[in-house]
């Protein structure tokens, strides 16, 4: 089956089972590598990519879900404004550790940002509570979220 | 030198946040095949015959027959075969791999493969273990006299615990890609211990060190589960390398993952108490039992860390401590971040939580009775060298939790609950001075390189590594090089486990480093290795188990708060509070890090990780069944640290990688205890578990 869709704002085509798990298109034919498998059931959230602008498990998503949709993975997500001061917040708040859960819970996040600029902790802990990392025990991503959202308040940016 | 403890970003945060980051599913070698593991569905069976279909081109099947040298893991009791010979001991067990180039495919043939067993009685319990005398391994040892002592008893109570399993659920599943060349192989994966896989293959090809090379991929997570199981699947892609003449990997599936690796022991510890007419504790009889599983592999050593953790903090003058590890057909038990310390740490602090309430004592006040001190000898007639900071512990967790207040007001289905706990720092016994881990800075120009087989696992030790060295040699921390190890580079550092990088690493790269600042300008290049010496002071014989088990303890106090819902019987945890003698925090964001995850960790064993093992098989076997803890479930911990400096650790750094694991589920069941006034003889401390308590 030929499907075409919008990956990291790109269109391309693929031909290819409808079944197919998107984590694997993303992973094999496009070399995706940040989209990680850490359960293939849904449970982990290590492979959240964004469809549509929101936040899903790509290893339960078929092929022919797809058709005709926009998919960023942070692959795209990364080469933005917003990301970069994440990134800057994930660091100095220690949110990351052994790095595997990171890509899944930075695209969460996007999402979450994307519906809600100025989330409080319990709304970024309800967001992320798909996203399971073994690590931290989770505060410290919360904060680096946290951190995120003040800084762009005080550069008066709307994020 | 307290700066160094300010946190500084993390070197290797950045890749990782970006998704750049290769682990070993992401890496690709030219021509690979993929390999999927047919395993044992009997918990105990002679295998009769196996029927293989007729395979298409370019797939093959590498079993037992194909290992040229030893069919036996290198681990410490050396009994796992890479491949079942004839036999299988539990349900999971490799029997042979199906190799080729595509998934589909192999999985298609696995499904045809026909495995015809001859079942043998399995032995499914720990009870039934004991009953037929079927351990791996047993010790005693005793302090003072404990025969006389219970003679002289005026009471004489008796208590039992149990704790349950638990899996890693590192994030990133178990993977490896082994390749032949020339002669030579070499495995890629995530893994602790790059020199144990090395050892490991070795001895199961039967060459020598020079035609095998393994080298660390970023690992993402591993809380010891990484240890010693890499070192099977490293073997069977070896061979299966070898027999292709092609690369082969092997990554496993979350759920077989959950099903076939290594897990903490369940335990069932008893204890008899004797008490003097003043109700104080005169002696004390502790037998610690570890269901081992299948194979022995590092079992033996985790028990010795569990005898030697025995008494916690408390010094009892007359003690006998015993042990065994009983064999079941079950999947092997091995190392998880603590070691047999939480098993020991739950049920000591459990049973003297229980005595308080008996005494009618409030547990903090009876528990300082007996915590030990500076000089006082341990449970194996060791030195406690160190100042013993457990009073500034206890004043600190106790004003930031409220803990007295709480307690005294403490009502029916709202409580809190303390411990109090230690980690021996290092390798147990002999470990280090036999293992004499050695490491290397290799200056070049301006910069320096810092060789060692300590791995990166998500704990921070690039960036705690690199911080001591660029310290010690007065150069920015950008200067200070490290890469994933490859022991054709790096020299045998030791394995990543028993919270050892820092102090035992570290320290030997501080001196390493204070040498070479020594020497910066005899050169551009300058090499200055350094092999570890046990400081002096340190005695122990391994056969009497007497002396310092350890070199130099760290020290904590929890205190957790819980409500439990009148109608459920659900856990809600209220708050967390922490304080630790961690020496001195390297970089304190860092080991904030460690403690909240460990603590995490630690509560979710402690209620809601759940893994019950049923005629050999386990029963939660994928992440929906098996629950770990999410960013709902907890709120935050609040944390703080003691200074203690450690003479002969790096900065004064001691130990801090395990011991925020150890206290968590205590402190938890305490509080439920305290919440509902029933005892709490079990972890994970489960809603049904709570109903069959409190209806007696
Ligand atoms: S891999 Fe998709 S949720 Fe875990
Ligand atoms: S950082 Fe390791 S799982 Fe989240």
């Amino acid at each position: 089956m030929r499907i075409e869709f919008t990956l990291n704002s790109e269109s391309v085509s693929i031909d290819t089972e409808p079944q197919r798990r998107l984590l694997d298109i993303l992973r094999e034919d496009f070399r995706l590598i940040s989209v990680k498998e850490g359960c293939g059931e849904g449970e982990c959230g290590a492979c959240i990519i964004l469809l549509d602008g929101k936040a899903v498990n790509s290893c339960l998503i078929p092929a022919g879900r797809i058709k005709g949709s926009e998919v960023i993975t942070l692959e795209g997500y990364r080469e933005t404004e917003r990301f970069r001061i994440l990134m800057e917040s994930f660091e100095d708040a220690g949110a990351v550790q052994c790095g595997f859960c990171t890509p899944g819970i930075i695209m969460t996040v996007e999402s979450l940002l994307r519906e809600n600029s100025n989330p409080t902790e319990e709304e970024i802990k309800k967001a992320l509570s798909g996203n399971l990392c073994r690590c931290t025990g989770y505060s410290m991503i919360v904060d680096g979220v946290v951190r995120a959202v003040k800084k762009v308040k005080n550069d008066g940016k709307s994020i | 030198m307290k700066e160094i403890s300010k946190p500084i970003r993390k070197v290797d945060d950045q890749d990782k946040i970006e998704g750049k980051v290769r682990y070993i599913a992401d890496i690709e070698f030219e021509g690979m095949l993929f390999a999927k593991t047919l395993r044992s569905g009997r918990p105990r069976a002679r295998i009769r015959s196996i029927e293989i279909p007729e395979l298409p081109d370019g797939y093959f099947i590498v079993d037992a027959n194909d290992i040229p040298g030893k069919n036996r893991v290198k681990m410490v009791i050396n009994d796992h075969p890479f491949f079942a010979e004839g036999e299988v001991n539990y349900i999971g067990e490799p029997i042979l791999l199906v190799v080729g180039p595509k998934k589909e495919t192999i999985f298609e043939i696995i499904e045809k493969i026909k495995i015809r067993y001859e079942d043998l009685n399995p032995i499914l319990t720990m009870e039934d273990a004991e009953r037929k005398g079927k351990t791996f391994i047993d010790y005693e040892f005793t302090k003072g006299d404990p025969d006389k002592a219970f003679e002289m008893a005026e009471k004489v109570i008796e208590d039992e615990f149990r704790t349950g399993y638990q899996e890693h659920i590192y994030l990133e599943p178990q993977g490896v890609v082994g390749i032949c060349e020339d002669g030579k192989v070499t495995i890629y994966g995530a893994m602790q211990c790059p020199y144990y896989v090395k050892g490991a293959v070795m001895e199961g090809l039967g060459w020598d060190e020079d035609r095998v090379r393994v080298v660390q991929t970023t690992t993402g997570g591993a809380f010891g589960g990484k240890e010693e199981y890499p070192s099977i699947i490293a073997g069977q892609v070896v061979v299966a390398a070898l027999k292709t003449g092609r690369p082969v990997q092997l990554i496993f599936d979350r759920d077989e993952d959950i099903m076939v690796t290594t897990k903490r022991h369940p335990s069932v510890t008893e204890y008899r108490v004797g008490l003097d007419g003043n109700g104080r504790i005169t002696v004390l009889d502790i037998n610690i039992k570890l269901d081992g599983g299948a194979y022995g592999g590092l079992s033996g050593v985790v028990l010795q860390r569990a005898l030697f953790t025995a008494t916690g903090v408390y010094n009892i003058p007359n003690l006998r401590v015993r042990g065994s590890v009983l064999k079941t057909n079950k999947v092997p038990s091995g190392a998880f971040r603590g070691f047999g310390a939480p098993q020991a740490i739950f049920g000591i602090e459990m049973l003297m939580h229980h005595l308080a309430e008996k005494l009618g004592r409030v547990p903090l006040d009876f528990k300082m009775d007996y915590a030990l001190k500076t000089k006082d000898t341990t449970s194996t007639g060791g030195i406690i060298r160190g100042e013993v900071k457990l009073p500034e512990i206890i004043k600190e967790v106790e004003k930031m939790s409220d803990y007295r207040r709480k307690h005294k007001e403490s009502r029916k289905f709202r409580g809190i609950g303390l411990s109090l706990f230690l980690h021996g720092c290092g390798f147990t016994g002999k470990g280090e001075e036999s293992i004499k881990g050695k490491v290397t800075l290799r200056k070049k120009g301006k910069d320096v390189e810092i060789l060692t087989s300590s791995v990166e696992m998500g704990q921070g030790a690039t960036t705690t590594l690199r911080k001591i060295v660029s310290k010690s040699l007065s150069i920015p921390i950008t200067q200070v090089l490290y890469d994933n190890p490859d022991t054709e580079r790096v020299p045998d550092s030791g394995p990543t486990v028993a919270s050892r990088t820092v102090m035992i690493v570290g320290g030997l790269l501080d001196s390493a480093a204070k040498e070479l600042r020594e020497r910066w300008d005899e050169g551009d290049e300058i090499e200055v290795s350094k092999i570890y010496k046990h400081p002096g002071y340190i005695k122990w014989d391994d056969k009497l188990l007497k002396g310092d088990a350890y070199p130099e303890y760290s020290w904590g106090a929890n205190v957790v708060e819980v409500e439990i819902d009148p109608i459920t019987y659900e856990i809600e945890v209220l708050g967390i509070w922490a304080v630790y003698d961690i020496g001195v925090a390297i970089d304190e964001r860092i080991i904030q890090g460690q403690i909240e995850g460990g603590i995490t960790q630690g509560l979710g064993y402690a209620t809601i990780e759940v893994m019950d093992s049923v005629d050999g098989e386990l029963v939660q076997r994928t992440l929906t069944d098996y629950k770990i803890p999410t960013s709902m479930d907890f709120p935050k911990i609040e944390s703080k640290l003691v200074r203690n400096p450690y003479k002969y650790g790096p900065y004064g750094a001691k130990c801090a990688g395990e011991l925020p694991f150890v206290g968590a589920a205590p402190a938890l069941a305490s509080a439920v205890e305290n919440a509902l006034s029933v005892p709490i003889n079990r972890i994970p401390v489960t809603p049904e578990y709570l109903l069959e308590v409190l209806s007696g």
